[in-house]
């Protein structure tokens, strides 16, 4: 509420920020998109946390969801395709005050932009980073993304795709300095929200995959999930997503699944008779670059000129 | 010095020069480089004039005595300033004789060339090396050197066991005996450079120096004498790349985002040690890709950033140069242009990246490209290329190469002005209703919002967009954006004054260059002038906008040609019609600006063109001048 705490004190901030503050426009993506849902909690969020719009940067590659940034009233960045990582650590290296938010896609990260999603687990700079995997390539229509399954037809592959999908999950497990390591699926508001929160919460780089689907062409990838309650595993923690009380009627699939424990982490998302939502992993202790990067922040002009100066000396005849 | 002169005097009369080119070649890793560097930066302490540059093989340890692994260095001394590294070598200390077999290919030495051989070869136990020592010096006589056979690692195993490690420093001492150079100074050399490696290789280095004083003293009959031009200026010494890592600092850039490449490397290395010193971050990427992508990211959040690369990297990174320009993010990009195309000569220059910098994008990308021509420019460069790329908001280019990279001269010590320094980003409240490109109409520069300004907010992207940056594909709005960027760089040539002719305004011949062959094209020039020859010499800084007034200087000469390090035709190709003639990057670019016939003389040899060979271009084309007998 705004501005009323629960001890019925008043509290008014100078400024006090709506939904309305980081509304960018009506979103043009399909209706029935996944990605709808995700912008609307992101807002929510950003409200919640009363983050200032412009100490927010959107930050995206190329796809359908990398137009996330242009549907927010923040800053935003929406640049190359599979390239949002490393414009993203450059935002964040010397700005710590900005509030980054990533969104890239199947393709976009584990595919064209694969190297720079591994070099940024390590580099683990405090950023939410938002996979929306839909199994497809949707802006370019319908062709195999390296999470498409094994025989799904699509326009590159009619027979049929030909190889195993990747494990976008197991990859973010076995990469060095993997600090935060979460899935869950658009469809489900609540689950979708407390898993964005808890990301945005976790100090370094929070890795969400979110299970999204695309009514254009893989709304029968997602909808048996969507039909069976039970094809999906609630991982329960103290430490984890905290699991709402409105979801007890619907996911009753529950595992207790401490984050700290990579090795039942990796057994979870190796199980195939269900697939787990919550936090996979976390480690809060996992060093960030973001904290080496702002080294020498602030030096004044003087200290610069003597810095120079004395640069110089080593070279003075 | 007078010291030394006093001493000297009473055993050998020296020869004054006006200058002297020295080489000390060797196998990789005997220190060669070492020795040379610190006889530049006595003589430059000294007053005198200096261009030092690295002879390096490609590899980091090419087989020992292989002809094609010649590791060394060419020093050029001189009695005023020396901008090149000239033609023939005058001096030549080797360590053996088979890495002389590639700089005579290279034509580094001429008939009377004095070459100091170190002759344990002769008595090597393996037959095969005492024939080809033999065979060598036979080949190097008839090219007219002239061969003093010196015991040197003999000399120096009486010093140390392991001759290997400290013959450079005896060589060193050799040198300053021949050369007249102040020993106490070479001394302080020896403990600067070995500073990290304690007290007792300083002392054995300290022995060795003056081991070769004192043996050169008697065994070496050469005494030379090089005036000082300048001793009293204050001055720093440097190459080209840690002079453009300093200019970084200096032009107050906060962020270097940068990945591994010959020859741009050593930038980073500088930076690695000094950028702290003015509290600057320097990023190794996991990729040229997300090196340009991260200071793109840095710059766009309102900080100062650069990165620094070579061709293949700049190929890599040409999808956000094209970002850069269409959203309008200042951005500082430095190229070090080596051999090409693909992984080509990796050590070795060419100026081969003007036209892929200019063009290599997709769609229409306007540029400000600029290219130093000396290595105090590599300094002043960044301090400008920042400036520009903020006040016309864009990526601005650096095309230095491998020659400026690698040559070590003086240069005036720069003063730090504190407006170099950038300020720190605006966070002010934007102006209510000002669009994130309100395009000036005249110039087509606009304000540009920082993250973190109340109000400013917009979503950057490489879509076309209007002004309020707004995915915007119909025509109109695309013509727009497109005659918006493409007037900055009218706007900027406005600023811009026609450059200045070197010699007379009008003549016969005009000899246009670009980037690390200033000095030699002026030597070149001055040489053929002092014979009573019409020629002049003009050298662009910028490429893109091209500075003003080009055709009206040009209307001015008989004829104009580029001299260039890149590839064109030769005019009298027999398989080559003139409609299929390729000529070289700047020609093309000067012919399709100004219309006029202008022709190419172009070197693709790898080599730093040395001022003989322009020479001989430009009485080539002169033919009433004595010398142009062909």
């Amino acid at each position: 509420m705004f501005g009323l705490k629960e001890d019925w004190s008043l509290k008014l901030p100078p400024r006090y920020f709506t939904l309305e503050d980081y509304d960018g426009g009506v979103a043009r993506w399909c209706p029935g998109c996944g990605d709808h849902g995700v912008l609307m909690s992101v807002r929510r969020i950003c409200r919640d946390e009363q983050i200032p719009p412009e100490k927010v940067v959107s930050v995206s590659g190329i796809g359908c969801s990398s137009r996330f940034p242009h549907y927010m009233k923040t800053y935003g960045f929406h640049g190359l395709h599979g390239r949002a990582l490393p414009v993203a650590e450059g935002i964040k290296a010397r700005r710590p005050d900005l509030d980054v938010w990533v969104t890239t896609g199947d393709g976009d990260n584990c595919s064209i932009g694969a190297g720079h999603w591994l070099h940024a687990v390590r580099y683990n700079m405090d950023m939410v980073v938002m996979m929306f995997d839909n199994n497809i390539y949707g802006l370019t229509k319908k062709q195999t993304s390296p999470t498409t399954q094994p025989g799904e037809r699509t326009n590159t592959h009619p027979r049929g795709a030909l190889l195993p999908a990747i494990d976008p999950i197991t990859t973010m497990l076995g990469m060095t300095n993997v600090s935060f390591v979460a899935q869950t699926v658009d469809w489900n508001p609540v689950h979708l929200h407390d898993t964005l929160v808890r990301a945005w919460k976790h100090p370094g780089f929070s890795f969400v995959r979110i299970l999204q689907r695309c009514p254009q062409y893989t709304a029968h990838v997602f909808s048996g999930l969507q039909d069976d309650p039970d094809a999906l595993l609630v991982m329960e923690h103290d430490n984890g997503v905290p699991v709402d009380k409105a979801l007890d009627r619907t996911l009753k699939n529950r595992t207790t699944h401490d984050p700290s424990d990579k090795m039942e982490a990796f057994a979870l998302a190796a199980r195939r008779d269900a697939i787990p939502i919550g936090l996979f992993f976390c480690d809060p202790d996992r060093p960030r670059y973001n904290e080496m990067t702002v080294e020498g922040m602030g030096m004044s002009v003087e200290d610069k000129l003597a810095g120079l100066e004395d640069q110089l000396d080593r070279f003075a005849i | 010095m007078r010291d030394a002169n006093s001493r000297q005097s009473q055993e050998m009369p020296r020869t004054t020069v006006h200058e002297h080119i020295v080489e000390i070649v060797s196998d990789s890793g005997e220190g060669a480089q070492k020795a040379g560097q610190a006889l530049g930066a006595i003589s430059a302490k000294m007053g005198n004039g200096v261009w030092t540059v690295e002879i390096i093989p490609a590899e980091i340890k090419p087989p020992a005595r292989s002809r094609e692994g010649a590791s060394g260095i060419r020093v050029r001394i001189g009695d005023h300033p020396i901008t090149n590294m000239g033609d023939e070598a005058d001096l030549v200390v080797a360590f053996n004789e088979q890495v002389l077999y590639g700089r005579l290919q290279n034509r580094a030495y001429r008939p009377g060339t004095v070459l100091l051989l170190d002759n344990r070869w002769a008595a090597d136990p393996d037959e095969n090396i005492r024939a080809m020592y033999a065979e060598a010096l036979e080949e190097f006589r008839s090219h007219g050197l002239e061969i003093i056979e010196l015991p040197l690692d003999e000399e120096c195993r009486k010093h140390t066991p392991n001759p290997r490690l400290g013959k450079n420093m005896f060589v060193l001492g050799m040198l300053c005996q021949i050369y007249n150079r102040d020993l106490e100074r070479a001394r302080q050399e020896i403990a600067t450079v070995f500073r990290r490696k304690g007290d007792k290789v300083i002392a054995l280095n300290h022995k060795l120096l003056q081991a070769g004083y004192d043996y050169a003293a008697t065994a070496v009959p050469l005494r030379f004498d090089i005036p000082c031009w300048d001793a009293d200026s204050p001055k720093v010494v440097m190459n080209g790349n840690q002079a453009t890592a300093l200019g970084i600092m200096a032009a107050g850039i906060e962020v270097v985002a940068m990945y591994p490449i010959t020859p741009a490397t050593s930038v980073s290395h500088q930076l690695g040690d000094s950028f702290p010193a003015t509290g600057g971050f320097l990023h190794q990427a996991e990729d040229e890709i997300a090196a340009i992508g991260f200071a793109i990211g840095a710059s766009y959040a309102g900080r100062t950033a650069a990165t620094v690369t070579s061709g293949p990297g700049m190929a890599l990174k040409t999808e956000f140069i094209g970002l850069a320009v269409m959203a309008e993010v200042p951005l500082v990009v430095i190229d070090v242009q080596r051999g090409g195309p693909s992984t080509g000569l990796p050590t070795k220059v060419e100026q081969g990246d003007l036209l892929g910098t200019l063009f290599g994008a997709m769609g229409d990308t306007p540029k400000i490209v600029i290219a130093p021509a000396t290595i105090e420019e590599c300094f002043h460069f960044p301090i400008l290329a920042r400036r520009l790329a903020e006040d016309f908001r864009g990526p601005v280019f650096i095309l230095s190469d491998a020659n400026l990279a690698t040559g070590v001269t003086a240069f005036p010590r720069p003063t730090p002005q504190a407006e170099w320094m950038a300020p720190p980003p605006d966070q002010s409240p934007w102006e209510e209703g000002l669009a994130p490109y309100a395009w000036d109409e005249a110039t087509g520069v606009s304000p540009r919002p920082i993250p973190g300004q109340k109000g400013g907010e917009y979503t950057l992207t490489g879509l076309a967009h209007n002004e309020r940056s707004k995915v915007a594909y119909a025509p109109e709005p695309n013509e727009h954006g497109l005659r918006m960027r493409s007037r900055k760089l009218a706007a900027l040539q406005r600023t811009l004054k026609p450059p200045v002719v070197n010699g007379d305004p009008e003549g016969d011949l005009l000899v246009v260059g670009w980037g690390s062959t200033l000095g030699a094209i002026e030597e070149a020039v001055g040489k053929a002038r002092s014979e009573g020859l019409r020629v002049s010499s003009l050298h662009l800084r910028f490429l893109s906008p091209m500075e003003p007034g080009l055709k009206e200087i040009f209307s001015r000469f008989k004829q104009v040609i580029t001299v260039e390090l890149n590839y064109s035709d030769p005019a009298d190709d027999p398989f080559v019609p003139a409609s299929a003639r390729r000529y070289g990057q700047l020609a093309f670019l000067l012919r399709a600006q100004t219309l006029v016939d202008v022709d190419c003389f172009t070197l693709n040899q790898g080599l730093p063109v040395a001022p003989g060979k322009v020479y001989a271009e430009i009485t080539r084309r002169l033919p009433t001048h004595a010398h142009a007998a062909r």
